[in-house]
């Protein structure tokens, strides 16, 4: 489809975009103000950071948060590229449709059946909850997504390279090594980066999993915004916020890159 | 001569792969498919298990605050004993009490009516992005991604210091003087439209728009040459094209919007009845775990039908992909 902006398209696209990042805006703006309402703009200050960092319980909470992120996502990646490449590569393989339904549905399942499920698994299994039920939680959660993003890349990716690899006697754990990763790693780290911001936004999932002394960021948040909107919490918010941000958008860099160098190497192969 | 030499030499590579590739592989294979598999089966649908087990039991003050059910550690007997126990009290319970109905009703009712307006406000913007020079088309696609990016928590708190009586928007209305009065949006049905709209604003988006951008534009201008007027060219061309995609991201909004919890929590206040909101009441509140988790396995066997629906439109994309 191309063909000229109308009024109405230019319109309902700078409208669309306001109304997703006006609040977010105010959100941050309002993060810096002095006064103490965060409604009422009283002045400039960086003291609600300052009040943040100083912040024992929510330092501590930022910690933990962090730790089960990177953790979470890490196994989650491997996992949910595992999942992608069974999906992708056998067809055929007995309860393949259980698999693929037990792939696509945490996608959409409500976080409160999820959460309320997985505790009710740790109760029984005796396992008390803390750090690493949350861990475990949001491996299953978010592996899912990852299977998703590194299936959509497999699906287009072109398998005559990996027989040229075999062919020129490449063993199968070689080839998936220097030509296969190497293809999907784009995918891989999207996955990751997905994993690990869902992991560290999570309120519902972690609040069912988790236990005394491993209060998660989302949860200290949580019970500070039920007793009120504060400027601390924005400062929070917005520290968030830049660093969820900044770490998408590098790696939106890096894959265009990335993406841009593949294509003229293939070009260049194909000349050569 | 090359044709024959390369049939050859494909041939060749057939029958040459060692039995240690092909062992290594078979390996491989059975190992990619069973580690994520065991995964899910262990914390994926076991749990659902014992969901739904432990929703047939009687609750206790104990902990955990529930009579257990097939408990094998007393070996068979005590097993078939146990299975004696069952009881649909916590079911007949949800029926007995209105509020668990009237619950369900209105998360049917508000997720159903988020979704409408989340369509309405998405085709438009899809549609923009769609028909946007092919430059730009991907900056547009990241800024629609970027807040989904961003934690729901903190998409959802922003919104509270907005609509609250003393927020900012009453402020810029009483300024401006739209209205005398502030309006109440808090706490009222409204602020959860608006939440829910959204944080799923591109959830609806995106499918809208690999839609819409798939789609070619000279049909319209056919239609146009032939005297269609462009609402009727809309109508007749543009939306039946994008269904699929009207199908995706209806579902993709309507299954998690009912038994969200977030938003109906901190932006409907108390009076709004979300199922998402009682069962997580039921079960901190209440500490009733049993008809928590009757309550679950009733929203899961009420949204079976669309996720299947889901699990279809996803399988079919994949088809296409391929």
């Amino acid at each position: 489809m191309n063909a000229s902006l109308s009024r109405f398209n230019i319109a309902s696209i700078v409208l669309g975009f306001a109304f997703l990042y006006l609040p977010i805006v105010l959100l941050i703006v309002f993060s810096f103000n002095e006064s103490k309402l965060v409604t009422v703009w009283g002045g400039f200050s960086t003291k609600w950071y300052v009040a943040m960092f100083q912040n024992r319980g929510l330092m501590d909470a930022a910690w933990v948060t962090a730790r089960v992120a990177f953790i979470s996502a890490t196994v989650a990646t491997v996992l949910g590229t595992m999942a992608a490449l069974a999906l992708t590569r056998y067809t055929r393989f007995r309860g393949r449709l259980l698999f693929s339904g037990m792939v696509f549905a945490p996608l959409v399942m409500p976080e409160v059946i999820t959460g309320l499920s997985l505790l009710l698994l740790f109760v029984s299994m005796g396992l008390d909850r803390g750090f690493l039920t949350v861990t475990l939680a949001h491996i299953t959660f978010t592996m899912c997504f990852v299977a998703v993003v590194v299936q959509s890349r497999l699906v287009t990716f072109d398998r005559s390279l990996e027989e040229a690899a075999m062919d020129l006697g490449a063993t199968p754990v070689t080839t998936f090594f220097q030509v296969t990763l190497p293809v999907i790693l784009p995918a891989i780290i999207s996955g990751w980066m997905l994993a690990f911001t869902l992991s560290l936004d999570d309120l519902v999932i972690a609040s069912f999993t988790s236990g005394p002394g491993a209060t998660t960021l989302p949860m200290k948040i949580y019970s500070q915004v039920r007793l009120g909107v504060t400027p601390e919490i924005n400062a929070v918010c917005t520290l968030l916020i830049a660093v969820v941000t900044v770490g998408v958008i590098a790696a939106a860099i890096v894959n265009k890159r990335r993406e841009v160098q593949r294509q003229r190497d293939e070009h260049a192969a194909q000349r050569g | 001569m090359s044709n024959a030499a390369f049939s050859q030499s494909a041939s060749h590579a057939g029958t040459d792969t060692g039995l240690g590739t092909r062992i290594v592989r078979a390996v491989a294979a059975r190992l990619v498919i069973a580690v994520p598999y065991i995964w899910l089966l262990l914390f994926f649908l076991i749990p659902f298990v014992i969901v739904f087990k432990i929703s047939l039991s009687q609750t206790a003050i104990a902990m955990p605050p529930y009579v257990p059910v097939l408990d094998f550690s007393e070996g068979v007997g005590g097993f078939l004993a146990s299975l004696r126990e069952f009881s649909i009290d916590n079911y007949l319970w949800l029926t007995e009490d209105a509020l668990y109905f009237n619950a369900y009703v209105s998360s049917l009712t508000i997720a159903g009516i988020s979704t409408i307006l989340t369509l309405l406000v998405g085709y438009p913007i899809a549609y923009g992005m769609a028909r946007a020079p092919a430059s730009l088309r991907p900056i547009l696609l990241m800024l629609v991604i970027l807040p989904f990016w961003t934690s729901f928590l903190i998409r959802v708190y922003a919104w509270i210091g907005i609509l609250k009586p003393e927020g900012l928007l009453n402020q810029l209305l009483l300024t401006i003087g739209v209205i005398d009065q502030p309006l109440i949006i808090m706490n009222t049905h409204t602020a959860i439209f608006i939440g829910i709209v959204y944080s799923y604003l591109p959830f609806m988006v995106l499918p809208l728009y690999s839609a819409l951008e798939k789609m070619d534009y000279s049909l319209i201008e056919a239609a146009q040459d032939l005297g269609c007027p462009p609402t009727s060219a809309f109508w007749k061309i543009t939306f039946p094209l994008s269904l699929p995609g009207v199908v995706a991201g209806c579902l993709l909004v309507f299954i998690p919007a009912v038994g969200e919890f977030v938003i109906p929590d901190l932006l409907g206040g108390s009076q709004t009845l979300m199922i998402g909101k009682t069962l997580w009441n039921e079960f901190f509140a209440n500490r009733d775990w049993p008809v928590s988790s009757a309550v679950a396995v009733i929203l899961l066997l009420l949204l079976v039908v669309p996720i299947v629906l889901f699990q279809n439109a996803q399988a079919r994309a994949q088809e296409q992909g391929r």
